[in-house]
């Protein structure tokens, strides 16, 4: 049986994405900056994927910007707000410890720059504090960026909190919803959401296409320079088919959210469940605040390269934070962000489901985990060590 | 291309000598759980001969691999030939491995070397310690 059990690192097209976007690869394939009428019918087409896209998350289509992906929406939020603050000597950014690479790696890119960048804790539990956020804030603060939904464990963030406390501090809000959107409901207005990025790839759009919300009058720098596409803001010629894709992705998992929620979380929760029944494993972050198909667990006493090649041969593809599968020598920095020693750490598994997904597959991983778990635990000197007593297990 | 050659993919699916020798002449542990990889080395010796050898690896695909290598080469082998095992040949063994996994080959070679090194310390043999300089550094911690 094949399972693809890692829907956080990439989903399938759905049939919707596809039969809307094909037109604009085969027949109205014009530029839409083009004058005629057959580069003007792509226009059109932008133009609705625009306001499709913005009822989606309660924006107006002006405030929506196509990019190339989540990383280039999170990128471009996070330079645009430090340009601007900077111009007004603000030059202070707060974002949390275990925001994915696009904002951390953009952090640490202004902070070579002279910014100031304060990461927040995530406590045990994976979920931002308000009263840290707001003791972080400095009259300079130019920025707070908080992420949605954690892309390794799934835990939310008090996001509708901190958008209206930095509303009322003035101060520009953004979030990287890459994990969230088509997943969970999103409101920017009622959310307090200054920007937004979001990818398709990961609600059944192709890859390579994403979307930048930034509210009215929320100033934008260029990222990449050029034509005047996307109101100046990001030069390049649309991606009109994948936006279209995109579109109509996003519309479809708006639509049917309520009902694959209700089929996703009981395959969730049996995964959870039946998974915690193989001794010294745990759960990672907060199961109350929690995307639905997200299931992140470590096992102690085995790595987790290994976990996926086995789990890999029996059909199921998953994920780890290990170093290995982080291509560093340390495990993944939102594992040790929860305060999870390096030893438990590379021994993580991520399971990410989706509607695409049976109970059937569930079963299979349910069958299928505890073995391999086993069967590296058997092989493992760390195990024999914690089980003659001789290392101290630690969860 | 897939990450790992075929070699790999038998040694790590099939490892060979796996497991514990209880009565072992010597055994060796190299490597560090933090940093994810932990191998340790069972060997048998008779008359300066490896007659049997098993491992227990807590790592990677390729730590596991690269282990289980490594047992064949030396299995059956005089002690001096299997101190001359060099993490290259266990590379070549498995018809290469990718460049940021090459520490997992290096920690085989060390596994080799320190059950070596408990055998001759456990039965008096002398020995130059210039041979096992590198055992007590996990390298890979310090990088």
């Amino acid at each position: 049986m094949f399972v693809y059990a890692d829907n956080a690192a990439t989903t399938c097209v759905s049939r919707a994405a596809i039969d809307a976007m094909l037109p604009y690869l085969l027949e109205d394939y014009g530029n839409p900056s083009s004058l005629y009428a057959f580069g003007q019918k792509a226009q059109e087409a932008l133009q609705e994927a625009r306001e499709t896209v913005a009822k989606c998350i309660g924006a107006t289509p002006r405030e929506i910007y196509f990019t190339s992906g989540g990383s280039e929406a999170d990128n471009q939020a996070i330079v645009s707000a430090a340009r601007v603050g900077a111009r007004h000597g603000k030059k202070h950014l707060i974002s949390t410890k275990f925001e994915h690479h696009a904002v951390l790696h953009t952090l640490k890119k202004l902070e070579k720059e002279g910014f100031e960048v304060t990461l927040l804790d995530v406590h045990e539990d994976g979920v931002v504090r308000l009263e840290d956020v707001e003791a972080a804030i400095r009259p300079d603060t130019c920025l707070v960026t908080v992420m949605f939904a954690n892309n390794e464990i799934g835990t939310t963030q008090p996001i509708r909190e901190i958008g209206a406390l930095c509303r009322e501090k003035g101060i520009p809000f953004h979030t990287d919803a890459v994990q969230a959107a088509g997943h969970m409901p999103i409101d920017v207005v009622d959310m307090n959401i200054d920007m937004l990025s979001m990818s398709g790839h990961k609600f059944h759009a192709p890859k390579g296409v994403g979307v930048l919300y930034a509210r009215k009058n929320m100033p934008l720098v260029n990222i990449i320079e050029g034509g005047a596409q996307e109101r100046g803001k990001r030069a390049g010629t649309e991606n009109v088919a994948g936006i279209v894709a995109l579109a109509a992705a996003l519309k479809e998992s708006c639509e049917h959210m309520e009902e694959n929620t209700a089929k996703i979380i009981p395959m969730r929760d049996k995964l959870f469940a039946e998974l915690s029944k193989i001794p010294h494993s745990k759960i990672n972050g907060s199961l109350e605040h929690h995307v639905p198909g997200t299931v992140n667990m470590c096992f102690e006493g085995i790595e987790g390269e290994s976990l996926l090649l086995l789990l890999d041969r029996d059909g199921i593809c998953a994920s780890s934070g290990s170093a290995c599968t982080s291509g560093s020598l340390d495990p993944s920095h939102v594992l040790l962000s929860i305060g999870l020693p390096h030893e438990v750490a590379h021994g993580s598994l991520r399971l990410s489901i989706g509607e695409y997904n049976s109970m059937d597959e569930i079963d299979h991983i349910i069958e299928v985990v505890p073995k391999v778990v086993e069967y590296l635990r058997s092989i493992s000197p760390v195990w024999d060590e914690l089980e003659k007593g001789t290392r101290p297990h630690l969860i | 291309m897939a990450l790992y050659s075929d070699k790999v993919m038998d040694h790590f699916q099939n490892p060979r000598n796996v497991g514990k020798i209880e009565d072992a002449d010597g055994i060796g542990e190299v490597g560090n759980a933090k940093c994810g990889d932990i191998m340790r080395m069972y060997i048998k010796v008779s008359d300066g001969v490896i007659t049997d050898c098993k491992f227990n690896t807590f790592g990677c695909g390729s730590a596991i691999a690269t282990s289980s290598m490594a047992t064949e080469l030396i299995k059956g082998k005089p002690i001096e030939e299997a101190l001359e095992l060099s993490n290259k040949a266990v590379v070549e063994a498995l018809d290469g491995l990718p460049a940021y996994k090459l520490h997992c080959s290096v920690l085989a070679e060390e596994a080799v070397k320190a059950a070596v090194k408990d055998y001759y310390d456990k039965n008096g043999i002398a020995y130059d310690p210039e041979m096992f300089n590198n055992l007590e550094d996990c390298e890979h911690c310090h990088e």
